[in-house]
């Protein structure tokens, strides 16, 4: 079977129903895709597939074949970070960080279509992404602040 | 035989670590190296102490480069937790890094052939009136910090700091958030194998049959493996041990016994508890019968989860009988200590390296999956080994936070002070923490595995601190008080430690007491509070919240909107809290605002201290309004995030803190007395918006509904 990883085409030896979350971990090397529940409840694993946010670990990899997959490794680097990613370290919006690719990733998704998204639409757009170290606040913060760098 | 001097006592963790190379490395290529033994768990500790290094050596913080706690090469600073490791770590860097700084200006000064005093340092270049410099690098030598500390080397004052007391920016958030493999998760190397375990339905199931055979088949499997109760399986791929573990699940035959309490934080009072007296206190008028007003009140909590975002794991190998596990404990020396035994080997035959987890909030099952990877390892010699727990298996099997219940009985004279404050507490132990030495295990597997090791009751870390009774003694002047504390030994749930232990219960039910005397009083809770307390920065957080929330003296709600004011210092010992929190009553009840003044004594960084107060007053509210185990007289029942909800996005409150800062002051940890203000808060909150106590945890919809009737 063939994906398409950051632009990247891969070859994997997985089987059809295989949730696509192993595959992008094991197979791409994409550990910025996080487990968390295994169940499509919390977003840690949240990549974006044709514009739109997708829990990986709650779609089979056979059904994204062919589609191209973004994941937080494909949108910015060390050397250049995605403004979300700038804006997160900007306002230390990270505890434990485990939640945060996968909400910079749904991020991702409403900037490009609102680039000026209230609190609440910023609250509405992360209801699928789970926090618990209580970073909420500043993550609504930080996404604010790369809605502004973006727009400038 | 030459007498040998008493030890003299040295600050922080030094004390047991007194050898200044086994924290600081300063280096001849410009770096130094530091060696913490606490660990990152998303607190910032790491970013904190390493201001700390660079603020005595006068180096530039990106200079200082630190190492992740490791047994064979840390300094053995036991378990990350309580809040301690400002003034255990901290502490002692501040001294090794002022000692490792004169050592330095020492060689400086011969070089330069002038006297200590007349040297200035700047990010590690030392200079003399005339001009002339050396570096540190220049003089550093492999053996500059061979030797004991002395404790001698005066730290800077206050007034010198210029790194610490500011917000630097924390070192490990650059890396998470590009999705960089930071997290013991994220581990791999060549071989790597995948792992999961099949626990019993219940914790006291008996294992009946299980075949092993047709799973060993399946594609990819590479072990299957029983120890006793222990099963688990091997696999090539992450999704083959998956499948693997969902046929053997299926496979294992158990048979069930009812032997859970009642889903009632209740049960705790019907059965034998060690009752211990913490606090008498006979004033000089003893309270007389008939003078005053009684109040009595029952609290109660449930167990509530830690819940980690992302579920334990760990990873082990196996080679000649010795062991490398790496794992997210907060615990590797004591979990060391607890690991080999349960092994069946010496303690030096196991090494342990941390890794980052996800947030812990305390014990979860950190050190469980850290024991069941290398008793797999053993059965799975010579291969690496990944275990990761299930999100269902970290529901039911992490160890929970004791439910408890709080009584509470008061008499407020008729000057309006409280004349005698009586309370009990029931809870089970909130320490379970790896690290006997008796034979006992809390090792979850140890139970389960052929060569068993018997389960080992709950207790509670000693007063002052103490677990259950953790903030069980009002921080107020009352004239006469008893307390006592009643522990169940016995684990009927598995049980450890959750942020804040005991304090979350025992300041809800104080502090919810006080605000109903206040009003029995006809004064105003803050100033009730004022009237009973001496200490000036109890005082100081009480006013400054009630400035910052603009708070009105006896003020009510309107339109099912009020506020309400809870207050703690956090083991009456370290950080002072003071919280209003704003609620509206609609469908739900909503926490809509907190205001939050803090006094934490020294503040070393300032936006890492933020970050942590918001984190835990928003888990607070969280726990408050919705958390509680699931199970009934079999099972625990939670399996996912629909049975155990948290705080959302859409409902978390607006969050505004202030800090008070007290250089001359040391520095407390912050990370953990939120839950208690937090609690009492909403609770009075709810009280002032719709007339009702609810004085049960969680404060659900159905609860308030219940009251109001
Ligand atoms: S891991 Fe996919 S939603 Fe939780
Ligand atoms: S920062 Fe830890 S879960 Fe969000």
């Amino acid at each position: 079977m063939e994906i398409t990883v950051n632009g990247r085409t891969l070859n994997v030896m997985a089987e059809a129903e295989t949730p696509l979350l192993y595959v992008l971990r094991n197979d791409a090397g994409c550990k910025g895709v996080r487990y968390g529940c295994g169940l499509g409840q919390c977003g840690a694993c949240t990549v974006i597939i044709d514009g739109k946010p997708v829990q990986s670990c709650d779609v089979p990899v056979s059904a994204v074949a062919g589609k191209a997959i973004t994941t937080v490794e494909g949108i910015g680097s060390e050397a250049k970070p995605h403004p979300l990613q700038a804006a997160f370290v900007e306002e230390q919006a990270a505890q434990c960080g485990y939640c945060v690719t996968g909400i910079i990733m749904s991020a991702k998704v409403l900037l490009d279509a609102n680039p000026s998204p209230s609190d609440t639409e910023i609250k509405q757009a992360l209801s699928k992404n789970l926090c618990r170290c209580g970073t909420h606040l500043r993550i609504v913060r930080a996404i604010k602040r790369a809605a502004a760098e973006m727009r400038s | 035989m030459a007498e040998t001097p008493a030890k003299r006592k040295l600050p922080g963790s030094l004390e047991i670590n007194r050898q200044l190379s086994q924290w600081l490395t300063i280096n001849k290529d410009g770096s130094v190296d530091m060696r913490p033994g606490k660990i990152e768990i998303g607190q910032g500790i790491l970013t904190a102490v390493r201001q700390i290094v660079a603020e005595e050596l006068d180096v530039n913080i990106e200079r200082v480069k630190v190492t992740a706690a490791s047994t064979p090469t840390s300094p053995n600073e036991g378990t990350t937790s309580g809040s301690r490791s400002i003034e255990e770590s901290g502490i002692a860097f501040r001294f090794a890094a002022a000692e490792a700084r004169e050592l330095l200006l020492a060689r400086a000064g011969v070089k330069l052939g002038v006297s200590i005093e007349q040297l200035t340092v700047s990010d590690g270049v030392v200079k003399a009136p005339s001009g002339a410099t050396v570096s540190y690098w220049d003089v550093t030598s492999d053996d500059l910090l061979q030797r004991e500390a002395t404790g001698e080397a005066k730290p800077k004052s206050h007034t010198q700091h210029k790194v610490v007391g500011t917000g630097a920016k924390r070192i490990d958030i650059p890396a998470k958030v590009l999705g960089k493999p930071v997290y013991v998760q994220d581990m791999e190397t060549a071989g790597l194998v995948h792992a999961r375990v099949v626990r019993p339905p219940s914790q006291f199931a008996e294992l009946l049959s299980v075949d092993l055979d047709d799973v060993k088949k399946m594609p990819g499997v590479v072990a299957v493996v029983r120890d006793g109760r222990f099963l688990a399986v091997v696999a090539e791929r992450e999704e083959q041990a998956i499948r693997a573990q969902a046929r053997l699940k299926r496979n294992a035959k158990w048979k069930e016994v009812a032997q859970l309490p009642e889903f009632n934080p209740r049960y705790l009072l019907s059965r034998t508890p060690k009752t211990e007296v913490i606090s008498e206190k006979k004033g000089d008028a003893p309270v007389k019968a008939n003078e005053g007003k009684e109040f009595s009140a029952e609290y109660t909590r449930q167990f509530l989860a830690h819940a980690s975002l992302a579920p334990s794991c760990a990873v082990a190998r196996c080679d000649n009988g010795k062991y490398t596990v790496w794992t997210h404990s907060q615990s590797i020396y004591p979990l060391r200590v607890e690991l080999a035994p349960a092994l069946g080997v010496p303690e030096e035959d196991v090494v342990l390296h941390h890794m980052e987890g996800a947030g812990c909030y305390g014990q979860n099952a950190a050190d469980f999956v850290a024991t069941d990877a290398a008793v797999i390892a053993r059965a799975v010699p010579g291969r690496t080994i990944r275990l990761q727990w299930m999100r269902d298996e970290e529901f039911q099997w992490e160890p929970f936070s004791s439910a408890m219940v709080v009584k509470t009985r008061a008499t407020l004279s008729p000057d309006g002070h409280v004349s005698d404050w009586n309370m009990d507490i029931w809870s089970h132990g909130h320490g379970s923490r790896p690290g006997r030495t008796d034979g006992k295990s809390n090792l979850l597997a140890a139970w389960y595995v052929e060569k068993s090791l018997p389960r080992a009751p709950t207790g509670n870390p000693p007063l002052p601190g103490g677990g259950s009774h953790r903030n069980g003694l009002p921080i107020y002047d009352f004239a006469n008080q008893r307390v006592s504390n009643h522990l169940i030994a016995d684990q009927l749930l598995c049980v450890s430690s959750l942020r804040g232990l005991g304090s979350q219960t025992n300041v809800f039910a104080i502090e919810c007491s006080l605000d109903e005397m206040a009003l029995a009083a006809n004064a105003d809770p803050i100033a009730f509070r004022i009237r009973h307390l001496k200490d000036p920065r109890a005082v100081a957080v009480l006013e400054k919240v009630a400035q910052m929330a603009k708070w009105r003296p006896k003020e009510k709600g309107a339109n099912n909107k009020a506020r309400g004011v809870g207050f703690a210092r956090y083991k009456n010992a370290a950080g002072y809290m003071a919280v209003i929190a704003e609620v509206e009553l609609g469908e739900q009840l909503r926490v809509t605002k907190i205001w939050s003044a803090v006094d934490v004594g020294q503040i070393i960084n300032t936006d890492g201290l933020t970050n942590q107060i918001e984190g835990g007053i928003v888990q607070a509210v969280s726990f408050v309004l919705k958390e509680e185990v699931k199970y009934d007289r079999v099972r625990i029942t939670q399996e996912s995030w629909d049975d155990y909800p948290i705080l959302s996005f859409t409902e978390v409150p607006d969050v505004e803190v202030a800090l008070i800062n007290r250089p001359e002051l040391p520095p407390v940890g912050a990370g953990e007395g939120t839950q208690g203000p937090v609690a009492a808060a909403i609770g009075n909150a709810l009280f002032n918006a719709a007339g009702v106590r609810v004085r049960d945890m969680p404060i659900t919809r159905e609860r308030i509904v219940a009251a109001m009737a």
